[in-house]
């Protein structure tokens, strides 16, 4: 089946070899990290995570989102998801690798990586974040690549791989609500020390993920002779409404908590990141973006005659995408980190390095996608020839 | 065989990068290193002797130097008990360094010829030398 | 007696795995404890129930006299440390790495910070790694480079740390420190000064965390830490689970203050006002 990625257009392998650009330029600045250490990044003992495990965090979010169309399709029979389940699963491949990749690229010692194997340690978050992000990319490998194959044969999907699908479900939930673990049982830090951290990283997941299958199946039906259908792409955009509702929802019960207790640890990361304490606020502009993009993406889907207008479709499923990466893959890890455990504050600036292998990390996702993407629309297209 | 010219040739101009450090060191194979023992705390010995005798030093200080790095940090247990019954502190810069005082006549003589990096020497040094 | 030890903590871990050893369970429960009563029980050959009864026999503690602390015995004292550990001086708080470090009140104690309290306010304070009995960077560490010794030491593994800073995150006292650059750049340039290295103790390389051992490495040679050493009238250093050591006699006498104890971790340095 992969031998269909190999023929394409020149608009294709002029996209390709622009990806490819990208990741080789990342991949000299990671070996100039390698060869100097992590001290090239923005850093510092005070912002000990930053570009790289806000990404990781936020993409392990747009992985789990492919489970909003596993659910009906094989849960509910909703035959309409049939045709673009696969579209999400290949999402779920593509960003479950860039977040392994995040976290390799932000390890001090990469070559003692297989210590996690080696020294397995059950009472550590990570350990299981490792163990569910593989699985998750097994599991979606399999499943993508069969129901694909019994697509391209015209037979029904081999009767093994349905449990797994099945196993998908709860696996899905399992990766963010792992990660989730990962920020919100750390003591001294107020900002991710909530029990609701597990539900808003599940909420903002189910609208980020849908989200970019949306704008990406909307591309495909202008370029390609794929059509997901209209049915199908309409009722994506409902679940990514309310599931940014939802998000904004938890997000304020955040803000209830804080300032209604009045409790000065659980109120200032907040106040850090939406106001400014002092002098220092260099996030106070892209959170306040984020409120407003959020809602209006939330508009955007929310009113039937908008949603219906491609056009408008695209920019509400943009939006969302764009506020859900900032709340998560900018706000949440750096906000964590301030103010310190001492009170102090110290703002953090990510270094053109830094910013330059976190892109090629992206590129290496977008590479991921497009071949999958083209092997999965060429199988739908003889489909419709025939 | 669909373009068996381009697939042949392809082949030959792997094999030919393939066996080239073969063919290059034919006859030639690099001289066999032999460590030194000449520093003045082992002249100094009545019997040269170390930890453990010394083939079992040559093919298993690797592990060796692995368990007690273990012993000493991890469990917290300094003292190391040979098969002669006497008692020896665990510590690769203090004890180990301290006959083997010439780590780039001892250490990096075998380690350069087998073309092994052992990281120990990105945290621990020669502590006679002037340099890091 | 230790690698037989260290082997079944290594089969603990991977039965934990499996769903299956008891031990390995408790493990995930109580990190750290496993290893207590174990080595417990070999030294004393006592059942493994009378261990848990009678409590470890080791804890060890450190108690910092802010009364008879000043600018100039810190000042000694941090570096003292830093030199007997080889820390690198970088200069910038990007890269800088402290195992001790002089702050005020205001940040060690930000929960307790009284605006009328002028005597605190005024007085200098040392921080330091807390060695926790309940050590909340031990507990995430996903390859136990970080984890608490039977006799209460937060031990650092730089040969197993893979520089992941989850232990950074889970400190709430921010005592850690990474190697965001090679230590010895900046050693050797500090060497070039006039430095000194202090030859009996390694460096660290990139890219791993590093942070106050409570002197390990002096402990067992049977010496004091190097800041008792440095200021013994500042500085006092014991065993907290002996009713009759000199720092259980202190702390019956002096009114004392550990930093966080909300969260739970506690600390085992006491500031005695």
């Amino acid at each position: 089946m992969i031998e269909k990625a190999l023929k394409g257009s020149s608009v294709y392998w002029g996209w390709v070899i622009f990806l490819l650009c990208i990741i080789g330029a990342g991949f000299i600045a990671y070996l100039y990290q390698l060869k100097v250490g992590l001290g090239i990044t923005g850093m510092s003992r005070d912002i000990s995570w930053g570009v790289y495990i806000a990404q990781f965090t936020y993409f392990v979010g747009v992985a789990a989102g492919a489970v909003m169309l596993v659910i009906p399709k094989y849960l509910h029979h909703y035959t309409k998801y049939a045709k673009v389940v696969v579209f999400g699963e290949f999402i779920a491949i593509a960003a479950v690798i860039m977040c392994l990749l995040f976290i390799v690229v932000d390890i001090g010692q990469p070559m003692r990586m297989m210590n996690v194997v080696l020294h397995p340690t059950p009472h550590s978050m990570l350990f299981y974040d490792m163990i569910v992000l593989n699985g998750y990319l097994l599991i979606n490998i399999i499943c993508g690549y069969n129901t694909l194959l019994a697509d391209k044969k015209g037979l029904p999907c081999p009767r093994w791989v349905k449990p797994v699908i099945y196993l998908s479900i709860p696996w899905a939930i399992s990766i963010h609500t792992v990660t989730a673990f990962l920020y919100a049982g750390l003591p001294g830090r107020h900002f991710w020390l909530t029990a609701i951290m597990a539900p808003r990283f599940l909420a903002s997941a189910f609208a980020a993920g849908p989200s970019l299958l949306v704008m990406l199946l909307l591309f495909l039906r202008k370029v390609t002779k794929f059509d997901a259908g209209e049915d199908a792409l309409q009722n994506v955009a409902r679940t990514i409404c309310y599931a940014m509702i939802v998000n904004f929802f938890f997000m304020g019960m955040e803000f209830f908590t804080a300032f209604y207790s009045n409790i000065p640890g659980h109120k200032a990361t907040l106040e850090y990141l939406f106001w400014g304490i002092g002098e220092y606020g260099n996030l106070v502009p892209f959170m306040r973006a984020c409120i407003v993009i959020g809602l209006a993406g939330i508009f955007i889907l929310l009113v039937p005659p908008i949603r219906r207008n491609p056009l408008w479709l695209a920019i509400g499923c943009a939006c969302v995408f764009l506020a859900t990466w900032i709340d998560k893959g900018v706000g949440l890890v750096i906000g964590g980190f301030v103010p310190n455990p001492l009170e102090v504050i110290t703002e953090y600036h990510p270094t053109f390095p830094e910013i330059t292998i976190a892109t090629a990390i992206w590129a290496v996702g977008g590479l991921i996608l497009t071949i999958l993407y083209k092997v999965a629309v060429s199988v739908r297209e003889e489909e419709q020839r025939i | 065989m669909y373009d068996s010219g381009k697939v042949i040739i392809g082949l030959l101009i792997f094999a030919g990068i393939f066996l080239f450090p073969f063919i290059y060191d034919h006859g030639s194979p690099a001289p066999k290193p032999k460590p030194s023992l000449d520093t003045p705390a082992i002249k100094a010995l009545p019997e040269k002797k170390c930890v453990e005798d010394t083939q079992f030093m040559i093919t298993t200080h690797m592990q060796f130097l692995n368990d007690w790095r273990d012993q000493a940090l991890r469990d917290g247990n300094r003292w190391y008990v040979n098969k002669e019954g006497k008692k020896i502190w665990i510590s690769l810069q203090n004890t180990c360094m301290k006959c083997h005082s010439n780590k780039k006549d001892f250490c990096d003589k075998c380690h350069n010829y087998a073309a092994v990096q052992p990281y120990c020497w990105d945290c621990h040094y020669d502590p006679n030398g002037s340099k890091l | 007696m230790s690698m037989d030890r260290r082997k079944f903590l290594k089969v603990a871990g991977l039965s934990t795995l499996v769903g299956l050893g008891s031990s390995g369970a408790f493990e995930l429960l109580k990190p750290g404890r496993v290893d207590a009563e174990m080595e417990h029980g070999h030294h004393h050959g006592e059942h493994h129930e009378k261990a848990e009864e009678t409590g470890p026999k080791t804890r060890l503690a450190m108690l910092i006299d802010i009364k008879a602390l000043t600018r100039e015995k810190a000042e000694k004292i941090v570096h003292t440390c830093h030199h007997l550990h080889n820390v690198p001086n970088w200069g910038d708080p990007k890269n800088e790495i402290k195992w001790i470090w002089e702050d005020e009140f205001e940040h060690a104690f930000p929960d307790s910070y009284n605006e009328y309290d002028e005597i605190l306010e005024h007085s200098p304070f040392l921080l330091m790694c807390n060695h926790c009995d309940e050590p909340p960077c031990a507990r995430v560490c996903p390859v136990e480079a970080t984890f608490r010794r039977p006799d209460g030491i937060v031990a650092q593994d730089y040969h197993r740390c893979i520089g992941c800073r989850f232990c950074m995150a889970a400190c709430p006292y921010g005592s850690r420190s990474f190697n965001w650059l090679d230590p010895r750049v900046m050693l050797k340039k500090e060497m070039a000064k006039g430095r000194k290295l202090n030859k009996r103790f390694p460096t660290r390389m990139r890219g791993v965390v590093e942070k106050c051992n409570f002197c390990v490495e002096r402990l067992a040679e049977g010496k004091k830490p190097g800041c008792v050493e440095a200021c013994p009238d500042v500085m006092h250093f014991g065993n907290l689970a002996d009713e009759n050591s000199n720092v259980r006699k202190i702390l019956r006498e002096r009114v004392s203050l550990r930093r966080k104890l909300e969260l739970g971790t506690k600390p085992s340095v006491f500031y005695l006002i």
